[in-house]
Formats: C-alpha cells, structure tokens, sequence
C-alpha cells in the first residue's frame, strides 16, 4: 500500500547502471548479415537507372534490393503511430512504398544493400550508380504550394497541401475581421490595440541517444520477426503487415529496452524495409543500424512552423480577439503531419480565453525536405511559441505586466474544448503562475529589469505558460491493456502493453499495481520487453498517455487480480477445518480463522466473506482493522496446488478510454545578456507544473530536467537547415546541429502544483511531454524584457541575435 | 568497423616514412579524432593509415639548454595541458587545447593533427602563430622546419607532402619569455564545440607594467586559414595598458587584416563582430594575467 506518490528506485536501476539491460543491438543473432540503405542524392525526381553491377562485385555482398526490382511489394502504406482507424475519414495517409523511385527528399530510400559485413555493405553502397529525372527541389512552404509547384504525391495530394483545418473558438461562425468591426464599434478604436506579426520554429531532430535499429529474421513459426527500437511495437506490427501485404499475425514485433524515442519512435522507420531485407534472403537475420546522420536526414523530425498571427486587445488588457494561420512543412512524407499541426491550432485557441473568440488556419504543406513526424509535445512547442511571444508582444504594447496579463486572460478554471469536448478536469493553471511568480521574485525584478539599463550585459525576466492534453481521446482510439499473474510464492508477474522507452513507464506501472494490489512493491515483476505474440495490446508510448491510459488499465486488472485473490483467501479461510486441514498450511490458516472471528466478532454461522478481506503488504489481513491473517505466499502456493479448488490466479484487462484532461503549467526565466558578443545566459530557470498526482516524484522531476534541455535546445540552439537549392541538409551531425551539452544547461528550478485529478486512475495526468514547451519562450520573453528586441524567429542564435541587435542599434 | 585498406603501426621514424613512401594510399594517423571521421564519412575510405603514435621522437615536451621548448606532435590534449613545461612556461597553449570537443577527444587528439589537419578552426593554431612556432617536418630528404605563419597554405591544405612526417613544434625562448597570453574560443555552446572564432593574444609588458612592450594577435575562423595580424600588434608597442582608445585602434586595424566568411554557420558581419569585440576582450584578459 501507499506505493504510489513515493520516490521509489526505477525497476531497471540495476540492470541499465551494471549494463545488463539489453537493448536491440546486444541481442543480435550469430552470423547475421549486414545492411545498409542507399539514399537518394537529390531532393526531387525520378529514378531513372540503377546500375549495381560494380556494388555487387565487392566481395561479402548477398543481396542488393532496389526501387526498381520488378517484385518490390507495391502496398502503399502509412507509418505514423497511430491506431489504426476503421474509419476512412480517420485513416492515416498511405503514401509510400518501402523503397521509392518517385525521390521526395535528399535522402530517400532508393536502394539497400545486404552483406556479410558492415565495410562491404557501405563499400557496395559507394559503388551503386543511379541516374535521375530531377525535378526542382521544392523545400519551403512557399514553393510548395506556389501554383504549378510539382506534386510530390500527385495521387494523393495534388496540390502538396496535406491538410488545410479551419477552427474557430467563439463559435463555428466566429471571423476574425468581423470581430475587429464589431469591437470598432462596441468599444471604440481608440480603446482598441491590434498586434501582428510573423513567429517561427525550426526544424530539429530528436537526438534520442540509441539510433534507429532493428534486426529480423524469420521465426519458427514462419513470422517474419522484428526486434526494433521502438515505442510503438503494436503499430509497427500493422504497419510493416501492410507494408508486405502479409496478414498480422505473420508478423512478430519485439521490443527490448529502448534508449529514448522523443517521437522519433512513434514511427514506423525502417522495421518494413529490414522485414523485406531478411525475406529476400530466405528469412536470414538482417541487422539494420542507420547512422546518427542517417538518423537525423532520412527517419523523422520536429515540423518548422511558420504563424502569422494577430491579436486584438483592450488598453484595460482584456484580449477580445485572436488569428493565426500556421504553417507547417511537412517534408516528404506524411508521416504524423495532418495531426501535428491541428493541434497547434487547437492549444493556440485553448490556452487563452479570447472574450470575442479565435479563428484559425492551419495548413500542413509536402516539401521535398525531410520528414517531419511525431516529436516530444506534437505541435506544442510550436503553438505555445507562438501564442506566447504573441501575448508578451500585446502586455508590452499595452503596458501591462505580462504576468497580470496572462493571469487575467488565460484558459480559465472549467474549461472545455467545444471542439472536442477535452475538459480540465483539475485545474492548476493559474496556481502554476502563482507559484513561478513568487519563486523567481518576479515583481520585484520586473521593475528592477524594466527600468532602462546601458552596458555590455543586460538583465531580464521572462515567462510562457501552456496546457496540454492527457493521451489523444476523442482525436482518436484510446486502448491499454494490463495482465497479471500471481506466482506460487505470493509475488506477481505484471505484463503490460505500454513501452518502456526510458522514461520509468515500468516503475510507475509497478507502483500502481503494487498500490492497488497490495501486494508489495518489491513483489511485482514486469516485463519490459514486448513481443506482440505475447504481451497484450497497448498503441505504446506517446501523447503522455501511459501513466493515464495504461494507468487505468492497470488499476481496473489489479482491482480483478485482487478480487480473484480475496475470493480464493476467503475460500482458505471458510475451509480452515476441512480442505486446508489436510495441507502443510493447517495450522497457520486455522490460527488465522481463529483471529478474523475473535476480531469480527463473527457469529457461528456467519461466514468470512472476500469483502472482510483486504492485502497489504503481500498480507491478506481484515479490511476493518488491519490485522494480519497471513502471507500471500501461502494464498500462492496453495491456489497453485491444491487438490481441492486448483486456480491459477490471473487477470487481464483491456481498457477502452473514454477520457481526457487538461494538464498545464508555467516557466519562469531569467537571462543575462551580452550585446557584443549575442550571446545569451539563462541564470534562472524554473518550470512549474500542474499535472495532476505525481505517481513517482524523483521520476517526475527527471522528466522535466530532461524537458526543459530540450526546449533550450530549440530555442537557443538547435535548428536543422536544408539547403533551398540543392534540399541537402546542411548540418546532419552532432557537430553542427547543436543540441545544448551539460556545460550548456543551467541548474534546472521544478515545483509541481499537485492536484488530485478525477479522471487519471491515480489523480495523475500528463507530464511527459510539457516540460519540453515553455521554457524556448520564457527565455525569448526574458530576452524582450533585457533588451527590449522582440525575437520572432526559434531558435534565437547568436547570430539571429546579433541581426536583431544590429537593427535596433544595441550593436 | 572502418574501412581501412591496411594499418602500419611505426615504432621509428624511418618506418612511417617508409611506410607513406611505400603506398600511394597511405596517410598519417595519430589520435585518429579526425582521420577516422573522414573514413567514417566516406571521405578517407579505403586508405591505408599509418600510426605515429609510438614514435618516440614524437612524445613529449621538452626544454632545451638554450630555454627554447619543443613539443612532440604525438603529445595528446590533455597532457599538453597538463604537462609541467606547458603550465610553468607557455600556459596559454595548455588552456587552448583544453578547449578542444570533450575529454575524449582531448585524450586521444594531439597538437601535430590539430595543426597538420589543416583547418582554420584549429584550437592550437592561433596560439602557435602568436608564438611563431616552428613546424618540425620530417620527410625521406630530412627535416625542414617550417615558420607556422608559412604553414597553411588554404582550407584544410598545408605545406606538408603526403609522405612527410610532423614530428612536432620549436618555440624559441625569446618568444614565450617574458610573455602572458590568453586564447578565447568563441563557440555556439560550451563544449563539444568548434570555434565560430578564436582570438589569442600575448603581451609583454614593460618592466613597470604600465605598458606594452610587444603585443601579438591571431585569429582562427577569421580567414580561410589561421591568421596573425600584425598591422594591430604594431598599435600597441609601447602604448600605455590603459590607453582605450589604442585599444580600440587595436581592435579596428584587426578587421583589416582578416577576411571572414559568410556561411550557414555565421555570417561574414557577425564574425567582424566578434573579431573586434575578441580582440578587446582577450587583450583585457592577457594583460590581466600579464600582471599578476
């Protein structure tokens, strides 16, 4: 009991710290071949002519596979970590095949070569000659939507718009322009303040420690078998099924330990293109490792998002009215990105509470760039850049502390989506700004730092807020499932479909269980690999969903499981005389008979029924008082083994939510500024969050260190760049794609508002991906305040900075 | 696994040259930190390496009779940095090279393949100019030593034959005595960076400490090759530590002997920025530890 809410230690301490944890590449098979894919060395065309004749004369190749192979499956299929829909409106955009012939990137999959060793395969890859149509690459939003611009899927959309989603807050009906007449009128223009202006995030990469990598082979049972690191192993399953037009269940996905996926994962990558690999030599085993390079041009990464947007507010600071149109390049293949956008949109018109309303619109656009897909807070990052650079933008041109500001317009206590119905269920919003406002002593040093400041250095203060929904309900299925087994010794064996990706899914699993179990928390096995043949269905590790959603599959087994284990103590207990009489446990059970009547008061014919009954601490003890009847031990072995009511005591459920909620919080920054050289220090940082009852603090506060690295990194620092005329990406390397290294992170400020939530399973809603959101604009904000530039564009660089200071005379 | 052709390990001088002048495929490999990644990449595939890293002739630090100080190429970052000689005599160079990459890269990389690779960015370059080392080159005809300031002679090319061999630098004494120095490395985060710009500046002052005797000023990034300015340190000699505004001149006549480029990593404006603004801070600094 009680084991939720405490900092217990992670699962898989030990194993990860002694390095026995294996993750896919330390469970490679004997002799297993070699791949290595052949990317494409334009961004827009066609594949003429392949010529491997010379790649197949190095000695050790096997097997080379091209675009252009007459028997190259041709399923189209789709590859974001989505359920799958039954529904054809909600389906996910079938757009490629395994190797493309039609080129829509500088990088795309045209060829992969299969040898006995890792030099031979990348030696064979140099020596493969191909000749292209090429088309003019089309890498901007711009280009691609230009009339005449080239289709990059022209039976899909031919007009490279993916999707184009109009919403509204205020009603279907609300627009922005009447909104400006009407206020004209009602209020006056001279009480009226408009704010315009363009704000932009980059394209980055995820940066996930362990690479993309896989290996399969085909199994005794003629599956086509998987081992990949993936946070999605369920949905690659589908995936790489329809990518090989084989049914399901002739595909096997397993998934060991995972060193991080930050949405990179939430993807079928190359799990299709390895099946195919090891079919093609007779079902051998085939490893595939993409590159760190690889990585971060040809798998997925962060949409760049451009928002034009406005705002229309009163001089008392009241915020009537606000539009954005966002848009957002997708690359070359749709992957996540109808989604990604859509709800930018949705949190940019949620996280304030316009008094007219808000009209948006929201285009997700093909470009021949690299893929954008699923990354850490889907589409957030972006809208909460730009609603919050917007917001410090109108408090400045009002002045108005912009902390009074969002304190008197932000999404109020209640709120729901009209949309879709998403409620915030417990609401800690403005508490978060209370409590960030007081640790950082920000009323003070706003005046400190608004004053007018000369010198090299200059100092400033800054916020951003933002909400953030728990898991995707009703946008899409929701589904977890959680089994359990008791062991002869009393201990439990937990089998989840969630994915542990790094993130302590599995301790926090363990602690519900053993919560709600009773059965202690050092009792409780999980099994952290997930092989779709055996562990039960869960869409994976996504949406911060996992402690909500698998949660509550967790609680509603472990509530069964107990059931089960009551009803067979009870049955030990009503037979102490007669069936337990005969076993080794007799007298022990006899004894605790004798201690439930005395301390029930129980009559003669009264009965000792499972609702007396309650576990703790792997102990059935008396609901009423606590005292301990006996060990779960006994309970085990004899259910194992007893000749008169055998059981094996087991539970498996498979939840179907039906709920959401809204978490949010608040960052709170403080920078130092050096003009002459642009650069920027962050000196404080602090984020606060309300997101519901902490299952496992230390595990939290770990999971918004790594959040806020994150978010520093995009806004300071990190920013892929694809060159316009060639579409080659020019910095696809840890070395010039700067993400911030452990010199380059402040000491990281976290306090948690903690509210019990009524709809997570233990008061808990999401908390994965929100640290990684606000503080990019708290520093932008902070920046604003020291030097009085409005940064528009992330991530604010030396530099961008340095343009920006040189227009406003500071350099 | 690279893709090497074949791998000689030298444990003589006469063995690596051999070994170069044997195989047309042949290059110098010594910490590997450069070397590897261009194999890696596709660059350097398929080439034989040759290792000079057990070369005895290559290690160490040393002082001569006459007080000049040679420096072995082999001599990896981190003991260059932490080597007494260094730290008593030319502690500038020992904090340069500590700001290589990481701690790995500075216990595997070494001063001769910072300098031999060629490029601007060199951590150790800039420094070496201000001490006008001289580059030790050791080939089949015998050893030449080269001025570091006739070295580079583009993007990533020097004077060194393929076949040649760095065995390491030469300072003279009357180049580091009497000086102090300080390297600033202007990178876009505090690690595991290369330099957008690196300034380094060494001073000598007067016997009062009131003004300079001599001052001397290089640049990595600021050209397509690591570069002295010696139309700046003539500002300075014998103006007072104090002057700002021979300081500013200083800072100025910089920006006429540099040539930057403009590239996605930062603009031709934005490094003259920090070309200046360097040269004043670095001056700052070395003229700081100049009078302690």
């Amino acid at each position: 009991m009680g084991a939720v809410g405490k900092s217990v230690k992670r699962v898989d301490a030990v194993a990860k710290v002694t390095g026995q944890a294996q993750y896919t590449a330390d469970l490679e098979p004997r002799d297993i071949l070699h791949g290595k894919v052949v990317h494409s060395t334009i961004a827009n065309g066609i594949v003429k002519r392949i010529d491997i004749s010379k790649a197949m004369q190095v000695p050790g190749v096997v097997k080379i596979l091209t675009c252009l192979d007459r028997d190259l499956p041709q399923y189209l299929f789709p590859t974001a970590g989505h359920p799958w829909s039954v529904e054809t409106a909600h389906q996910d955009i079938c757009d490629r095949l395994i190797l493309n012939r039609r080129v829509r990137f500088y990088g795309d999959d045209i060829a992969a070569v299969i040898a006995e060793n890792e030099v031979a395969a990348a030696q064979a890859a140099r020596l493969i000659e191909v000749e292209y149509r090429q088309f003019k690459p089309i890498v901007t939003v711009e280009a691609a939507m230009k009339k005449g611009a080239t289709p990059l899927h022209k039976e899909v959309r031919p007009d490279n718009v993916i999707v184009h989603s109009h919403m509204t807050m205020g009603g279907a009906d609300f627009r922005y322009e009447q909104a400006r007449r009407t206020a004209a009128k009602e209020y006056g223009s001279e009480e009226l303040t408009e704010i315009s202006g363009t704000y932009e995030t980059p394209r980055i990469s995820h940066c996930h420690i362990e690479l993309a990598t896989s290996f399969a082979y085909v199994d005794q049972n003629g599956k086509i078998t998987v081992t990949t690191s993936t946070q999605i192993p369920h949905i690659v399953r589908k995936c790489v099924a329809m990518s090989l037009g084989l049914p399901e269940g002739k595909v096997r996905i397993i998934k060991p330990y995972i060193g991080g996926g930050f949405g990179n994962k939430q993807d079928v990558l190359y799990e299709p293109l390895n099946a195919l690999m090891s079919l093609s030599v007779g079902g051998r085993a085939v490893r595939l490792e993409i590159s760190r390079e690889e990585t971060i041009v040809s798998t997925r990464t962060r949409h760049a998002m451009t928002g034009h947007l406005r705002a229309l507010v009163k001089k008392d600071g009241t915020l009537l009215a606000r539009s954005a149109e966002i848009y957002a390049n997708n690359g070359a293949y749709a992957s996540h990105g109808h989604a990604v956008c859509a709800n930018a949109g949705a949190v940019f018109k949620d996280l304030y509470a316009d008094r007219m309303g808000v009209e948006e619109d929201c285009y997700t656009v093909y470009t021949s760039s690299p893929t954008a897909g699923a990354m850490r807070a889907y589409g957030i990052p972006q809208s909460v850049w730009f609603a919050e650079c917007l917001t410090d933008d109108i408090a400045r041109a009002i002045g108005m502390d912009p902390c009074e500001f969002r304190l008197k317009n932000c999404m109020k206590e209640g709120f729901r989506d009209p949309g879709n119905g998403i409620t915030f269920h417990s609401y800690g919003l403005k508490k978060c700004i209370e409590a960030g406002r007081k640790a950082i002593d920000w009323d003070r040093k706003k005046k400190e730092y608004d004053r007018p400041q000369t010198g090299p250095v200059r100092r400033g203060i800054g916020m951003a807020i933002f909400c953030y929904k728990t898991g995707v309900y009703p946008i899409s299925l929701e589904a977890a499932s959680a089994r359990m087994v008791l062991n002869q010794d009393g201990s439990m064996q937990l089998f989840m479909g969630a994915t542990e990706i790094g993130q302590g899914a599995d301790t926090v699993f363990t602690q519900m269980a053993a919560e709600t179990t009773g059965i202690s928390f050092d009792k409780i096995y999980i099994g952290t690999v997930q092989d779709t043949d055996t562990a039960p269905l869960d869409f994976g590790a996504y949406a911060s969903r996992q402690t909500y959603v698998s949660g509550m599959a967790v609680k509603a087994c472990a509530e069964q499981f107990k059931q089960k284990i009551l009803d067979y103590a009870a049955y030990m207990l009503e037979h102490a005389s007669t069936d337990m009489a005969r076993t080794v446990y007799a007298e022990e059970i006899a004894s605790a008979r004798r201690t439930a009547v005395r301390s029930l008061k129980l009559g003669k014919t009264e009965k000792i029924t499972p609702a007396m009954l309650d576990i703790r601490e792997s102990r059935i003890v008396l609901k009423k008082n606590g005292r301990q009847l006996f060990d779960l031990a006994v309970l085990g072995d004899t259910s194992f083994y007893s000749l008169d009511r055998e059981q094996h005591i087991t539970a498996e459920v498979t939840h179907h939510c039906k709920q959401n909620t809204f978490s949010s919080g608040a960052t709170f920054a403080e920078v130092e500024v050096d003009l002459a050289l642009s650069r920027v220090k962050v000196t404080r940082i602090i984020n606060v969050h309300d997101s519901g009852r902490l299952i496992n603090p230390q595990l939290a506060e770990a999971q918004v260190h790594g959040g806020v690295a994150m978010s520093l990194g995009y806004g300071l620092s990190e920013e892929l760049l694809v060159d316009e005329k060639t579409g080659r990406t020019l910095n696809g390397n840890l070395l010039d794609f700067k993400i911030p290294t452990a010199m380059d992170v402040p000491e990281i400020e976290v306090k948690f508002i903690e509210l019990e939530d009524p709809t997570g399973p233990y008061g808990n809603k999401s908390l994965g991906e929100p640290p990684a959101i606000t503080p990019a604009p708290a520093i932008r904000n902070a920046i604003l305040n020291a030097t009085g530039v409005a940064m528009t564009k992330a991530p604010m660089t030396p530099q961008r900075l340095f343009e920006a200071f040189q227009s406003a005379g500071l350099v | 696994m690279f893709d090497i052709k074949n791998y000689t390990e030298a444990y003589t001088l006469p063995e690596a040259l051999e070994a170069l002048r044997a195989d047309e495929d042949a290059i110098v490999v010594c910490g590997g930190t450069d070397v590897l990644i261009r194999m890696r990449e596709g660059k350097d595939a398929g080439k034989s390496l040759v290792s000079v890293r057990n070369i005895p002739e290559l290690q160490g630090v040393r002082r001569l009779k006459n007080g000049d100080i040679e420096i072995g190429a082999a001599q990896t970052f981190r003991r260059l940095t932490a080597d007494p000689v260094i730290r008593k005599y030319i502690p500038m160079l020992g904090e340069a090279v500590d700001t290589v990459g990481g701690p790995q890269t500075r216990a595997a990389g070494t001063i001769g393949g910072n300098i031999c690779n060629g490029a601007t960015s060199a951590d150790s370059a800039a420094t070496l100019l201000t001490l006008n080392a001289q580059v030790i080159l050791a080939g089949e005809g015998g050893t030449r030593a080269v001025p570091i300031g006739e070295f580079y002679t583009g993007p990533g090319s020097t004077v060194r034959e393929r076949t040649e061999v760095c065995t390491g630098f030469r300072i003279k004494r009357s180049d580091y005595d009497g000086f102090a120095g300080h390297y600033t490395k202007y990178g876009k985060r505090s690690a595991m960076e290369i330099a957008t710009l690196g300034c380094a500046v060494r001073v000598k002052l007067s016997a009062d400490k009131a003004s300079f005797k001599e001052v001397r000023l290089a640049y990595a990034v600021a050209a397509p090759t690591p570069v002295r300015c010696p139309k700046a340190e003539a500002v300075l000699k014998n103006r007072r530590i104090d002057d700002d505004a021979a300081a500013q001149q200083f800072a100025l006549t910089a920006l006429t002997e540099v040539n930057p480029r403009s590239s996605w990593r930062a603009s031709r404006e934005f490094r003259m920025q920090l070309i200046r603004e360097l040269a004043l801070r670095t001056l700052k600094e070395a003229v700081e530890k100049a009078r302690v």
